[in-house]
């Protein structure tokens, strides 16, 4: 295989405790850290695995957004794609559209992998990879800690609610990845530097010519009901006291 | 009236409770006639379950031999072929569902909602975003299919006593043969499933190793619950991937959830919202876990659990 395709989304980090915004409108992200969404983050690392294995030549690391994904995008030329795209659109984009956009990107380079995260933590949808899979006409193996490319087909184990499941899916394919694939390297100050040099196109969202579904759309946003602080107890006799008075033992 | 389409979750011979939970959800809207189809390689057995939900209108079976295991890239175009004249396609927010519907959803064209939490109107829905910290309300376009998935999480598995009828359903459509099942790796047990069971003992890092979180293992079996397991304790080998609870792991809502040992990291949280009573063991009286604990208790988890197991049993 030639090329890996992978997306990396602009997110709120992980460690940032979001706050809705006081009219509803979603969370404040006014200076609020932004970073390569941590499921993507495993998506790249396993491409560049691949690639360093020997089975890839190149993995082309791919954002949907405003130029602030810049940032992202150089993370992970930092971490070790060779190059980057930048699909440029103001605004929301919807699902079905992205998918599209990353069908348009794997048509165009020919790539033998779409990697993606098995969801981003700020929608927390999980939908691209089984929509890119379904539009493009190619297998998907979503939720995976395992992947081994043997030639021309893969064998990816599945983190599913019943355990672990294996399938073999022939290539090209699209790949969501889960938690337990690996851990992603620590950027190194000479790659952010070399980094710097890889080349970063931009493609503007109109150039692709793309047509998704009709959005579903966002009304308001507001905080979860809060749970209330309850009673601390002392010892194991008053911790089975409190449930038997509660009607649960 | 609103024709909605629930795909049956099942492995062959049992359904999934998850199935009855999204009849729950797709009897909020108004006027709903619900279907339910079931595609197997032999259908008879999960059909003549799903057939007993209550406010089912009709069970529809799809059998061929290619559909012995859930394999996406297989039962999305039966699904899409189905689609018809429903207004609605549901499925779970497990595995299964969050796998199938998305692309369930491309191939017919639309967008999909996640995880539905309520029904607010006959197009609008809420849902959680960023691990639960925030619920939007979302409203999808009222003039084309809407395909979802159902937070199992946020619905009761509706009632049983009904005998919907069985038929045969139609969705001739050929199939790819690109994605092909191996196996699947499965910690038997005999306790509950994490997933739907009334109670749920979860250990976390401070279990220290694999031969020490046997300890939640008799703790749940004293009580006749799951066993379930934070990130760090997955991570950490004490127990199989398949225990986790969380934004990432699964999402349940137990009348009883017990977590031991579990600092309460806020994407462990999530998948425990929507729990009955929360009880937190903790040796760290500033854990986190204790602002959502509604019992808390702090010690050594080494002398408490033995304790309490005794207690209970």
């Amino acid at each position: 295989m030639e090329k890996i395709v992978v997306g990396l989304k602009r997110v709120v980090d992980y460690n940032v405790r979001v706050q809705v915004k006081s009219d509803g409108s979603g969370v404040e992200t006014d200076g609020v850290k932004m970073s390569i969404n941590p499921f993507d983050e495993i998506a790249l690392e396993e491409a560049l695995r691949i690639k360093e294995s020997g089975a890839a030549s190149e993995v082309i690391a791919v954002s949907i957004g405003t130029s602030d994904a810049q940032q992202q995008l150089r993370t992970g030329l930092a971490m070790g794609a060779d190059r980057a795209i930048l699909v440029t659109v103001d605004g929301d984009i919807d699902p079905l559209s992205v998918a599209h956009v990353f069908k348009a990107l794997a048509e165009k380079e020919n790539a033998g992998l779409v990697m993606l995260g098995k969801q981003a933590i700020d929608g927390d949808n999980s939908q691209i990879a089984q929509m890119l899979a379904a539009i493009w006409g190619r297998p998907q193996a979503t939720f995976a800690s395992s992947v081994t490319i043997d030639g021309d087909t893969a064998r990816v184990v599945r983190e599913v609610d019943a355990g672990l499941e294996t399938i073999e899916v022939d290539l090209p394919a699209v790949m969501s990845v889960d938690l337990r694939l690996n851990e992603p390297r620590y950027v190194k100050l000479p790659d952010i530097m070399k980094a710097k040099k890889k080349p970063l196109d931009e493609i503007p969202l109109a150039d692709l010519g793309i047509a998704g579904g009709p959005p579903i759309k966002e009304l308001a946003y507001a905080p979860p009901e809060d749970r209330q602080r309850g009673v601390m107890v002392d010892d194991v006799a008053g911790l089975v006291a409190a449930l038997k008075d509660k009607g649960i033992v | 009236m609103a024709k909605v389409l629930i795909i049956a979750e099942h492995d062959g011979s049992a359904l999934n409770p998850s199935t009855a939970k999204c009849v729950s959800c797709a009897a909020a809207i108004d006027g709903a006639e619900i279907d339910i189809a079931v595609l197997a390689a032999s259908a008879t057995d999960v059909a003549a379950q799903a057939a007993e939900i209550s406010s089912v209108s009709r069970v529809l079976t799809i059998e061929r031999p290619e559909n012995e295991h859930a394999v996406t890239a297989v039962l999305a175009p039966q699904v899409a072929a189905m689609a018809g004249d429903y207004s609605y396609i549901f499925g779970p927010s497990t595995t299964f569902g969050r796998d199938l519907m998305p692309h369930v959803a491309a191939l017919l064209g639309v967008n999909q909602v996640s995880d539905i939490m309520s029904v607010e109107g006959s197009h609008t829905f809420k849902r959680p975003v960023y691990a639960g910290n925030a619920i939007v309300t979302v409203e999808a376009p009222a003039d084309s299919l809407l395909v979802a998935t159902v937070r199992v999480a946020s619905w009761p598995a509706a009632a049983g006593g009904n005998s919907a009828s069985v038929e045969a359903g139609d969705a001739s459509v050929e199939v790819p043969s690109h994605t092909r099942y191996v196996s699947l790796e499965s910690a038997a047990s005999d306790r509950p499933d994490l997933q739907t069971a009334a109670k749920v003992v979860a250990g976390g890092r401070a279990l220290g190793s694999e031969e020490q979180f046997g300890l939640i293992y008799t703790l749940a079996d004293a009580l006749g619950g799951a066993v379930g397991a934070s990130r760090a304790a997955v991570d950490a080998g004490y127990c199989p991937n398949e225990l986790q609870v969380g934004q990432t792991g699964k999402i349940i809502a137990p009348d009883l959830y017990i977590a031991i040992g579990i600092s309460g990291a806020i994407q462990h949280l999530t998948g425990i919202k929507d729990a009955g009573t929360i009880v937190a063991i903790n040796k760290d009286e500033e854990a986190p876990i204790f602002e959502v604990a509604d019992i808390g208790l702090v010690g050594d988890l080494f002398q408490i659990v033995p304790e309490l197991t005794t207690a209970l049993d």
